[in-house]
């Protein structure tokens, strides 16, 4: 559909998605109405520092925005926040506003976003127990990371840790538990797994794998106890729940848009209803490297789904589909992972993990798919380039640390 | 405060007031500065922030540390004044920098 006569777009979310939509739409030349439409009080932001430097105390929060204030009067784009969009109605192309109203939209993104899966414990409601999602959750947190307080986090995957390691360095005693046998274990191999279980370790912090939380106890309404699967019981000051998050696809599934695990788009970031996209968390996309599609969970996704949708609706070229990327702060560890690494048959490691500065490539037929590489951007970089082009590198080649990633990457070229 | 002037590929300055402490990146984001991608938000994480230092201001700029260097090895069109803008951080000493952006981030 020709979107370029769009006098009127809407944007239901305010994150980085949004972020990015509206400022590529201004970018590509539209000139039409703006309406960002967000449940949260606080103008978009960053979140990858919330479980970082941000939750340390080494960010201010000016600092977290993407835009100031006066960016979205100056580009005239109208910020409707604290607000929750109710419905979306395709037949009147309107949404609906939690306390009445409605804006209509020649094109509307949605950038919904995803929220934290809630811990399904008795006492999972006890204060001192604390999801960590938004700005308003940190501001929370923060006060009560104390040294010496005792943290139990649930969940090992990236933020569970990340806030581990914050917990460590504020000297908070941390206890981190994990249901699978390792940590991170739906995202990484055993290899990296055991890395960072080492290491937190090493930290100072309590890493208990296999360990199924069972419900948190309380008294006088606020957390005291984790009690765990086997009956053992760990004292807690403080409680984190990192166990994943859902995407928000209910507006759109309401409405009648086609969703499975996340609002199904095309390439463009477009719904099967031409004038409506998704990007960002909330979405399904087709992962074009990977011949399937998939949710990513990921700055790389809002930004590069926030540009498309808005090149869709201006008739632009498609921008760039980049290979996925990610990164997580540990200590002074830098994680940069590149690529999907499901289904891989085969890893290379590259360099020695007691250097604290190594990478292992993931291999599938022959083929890199992924990588992470552990304060070592050259392999991330070139692997980056290497998984959009399908390069078949021999993994004797990728592991051999007398030759640069740039004399390996020019032997797959 | 110090005044920073950004060059786009095609030789268009836009010049702002950034604040001290903020990174050379950050005032260009803030101040919709155009060719400064800024993915990661300033985590030295992506390389799409990438600036041309102007020659002059080089030396009160000082040198890469190794991760940014790195980074920089990888990125398109690199130069001996290439630096990554979210690891350069505003002082008055900067009042004046010139930084020139490439034609392309990625």
């Amino acid at each position: 559909m020709d979107l370029s006569n769009a006098e009127r777009v809407v944007i239901i979310g305010g994150g980085q998605a949004a972020a990015q939509a509206c400022a590529s739409l201004r970018l590509f030349g539209f000139e039409g109405a703006i309406t960002l439409i967000g449940d949260e009080a606080a103008l978009p932001y960053q979140r990858p520092p919330l479980s970082k430097a941000y939750m340390k105390g080494e960010l201010a929060e000016e600092r977290l925005y993407f835009k100031p204030a006066n960016w979205y009067e100056d580009q005239n784009i109208d910020t409707v926040l604290s607000v929750r969009a109710t419905k979306i109605d395709r037949s009147a192309q309107t949404v609906e506003l939690e306390h009445g109203g409605s804006v209509p939209y020649d094109a509307l993104i949605i950038a919904t976003g995803s929220r934290p899966r809630t811990l399904p414990v008795d006492g999972a409601d006890l204060d001192g127990v604390f999801d960590l999602r938004s700005l308003s959750d940190v501001e929370r947190i923060r006060p009560r990371m104390i040294a010496g307080q005792k943290l139990v986090i649930v969940g090992a995957g990236y933020i569970g840790l990340e806030a581990a390691a914050v917990a460590r360095q504020l000297e908070l005693d941390a206890t981190v538990l994990e249901m699978e046998d390792r940590v991170l274990a739906r995202v990484t191999s055993p290899i990296m797994s055991q890395f960072f279980e080492d290491e937190h370790t090493r930290q100072g912090a309590t890493i208990k794998t296999g360990a199924r939380l069972a419900s948190l106890k309380g008294s006088d309404g606020k957390v005291t106890h984790a009690v765990l699967a086997d009956g053992s019981e760990l004292e807690a000051d403080l409680v984190l729940v990192g166990i994943g998050i859902l995407p928000n696809v209910e507006l759109a599934e309401d409405a009648g848009i086609a969703c499975s695990n996340g609002i199904l788009t095309d390439r463009d970031a477009r719904t099967n209803d031409p004038r409506i996209f998704a990007a960002g968390d909330c979405a399904a996309r087709p992962l074009v490297h990977y011949g399937r599609d998939g949710r990513l969970e990921s700055v790389h996704n809002a930004i590069e789904q926030g540009k498309l949708s808005a090149a869709a609706i201006m008739g632009k070229p498609r921008p760039p589909e980049d290979c996925p990327w990610f990164w997580s702060d540990q200590y002074d560890l830098k994680l940069q992972i590149a690529g999907l690494s499901q289904n891989y048959d085969e890893t290379v490691l590259r360099g020695d993990p007691s250097e604290r500065k190594f990478a292992v490539f993931y291999l599938q037929n022959g083929k890199m798919i992924a990588v992470d590489a552990i304060n070592s951007a050259p392999e991330f970089l070139a692997s980056k380039k290497l998984i959009i082009t399908g390069a078949s590198l021999a993994p004797s080649l990728l592991s051999d640390t007398f030759k640069s990633m740039k004399e390996i990457a020019a032997t797959a070229a | 405060m110090a005044k920073i002037i950004y060059v786009d590929h095609e030789g268009t300055e836009r010049a702002i007031e950034a604040t001290n402490g903020e990174s050379v990146m950050e005032a260009a984001i803030k101040n919709s500065i155009p060719g400064i991608d800024a993915d990661c938000g300033g985590a030295c994480a992506c390389a799409t922030c990438h600036v041309y230092v102007d020659e002059s201001f080089l030396e009160k700029v000082g040198t890469a540390e190794d991760m940014e260097q790195s980074m920089l090895d990888f990125a398109e069109n690199v130069k001996p004044n290439s630096r990554l803008s979210c690891q350069i951080s505003v002082s008055d000493d900067l009042d004046g920098l010139k930084v020139t952006t490439p034609e392309s981030q990625h």
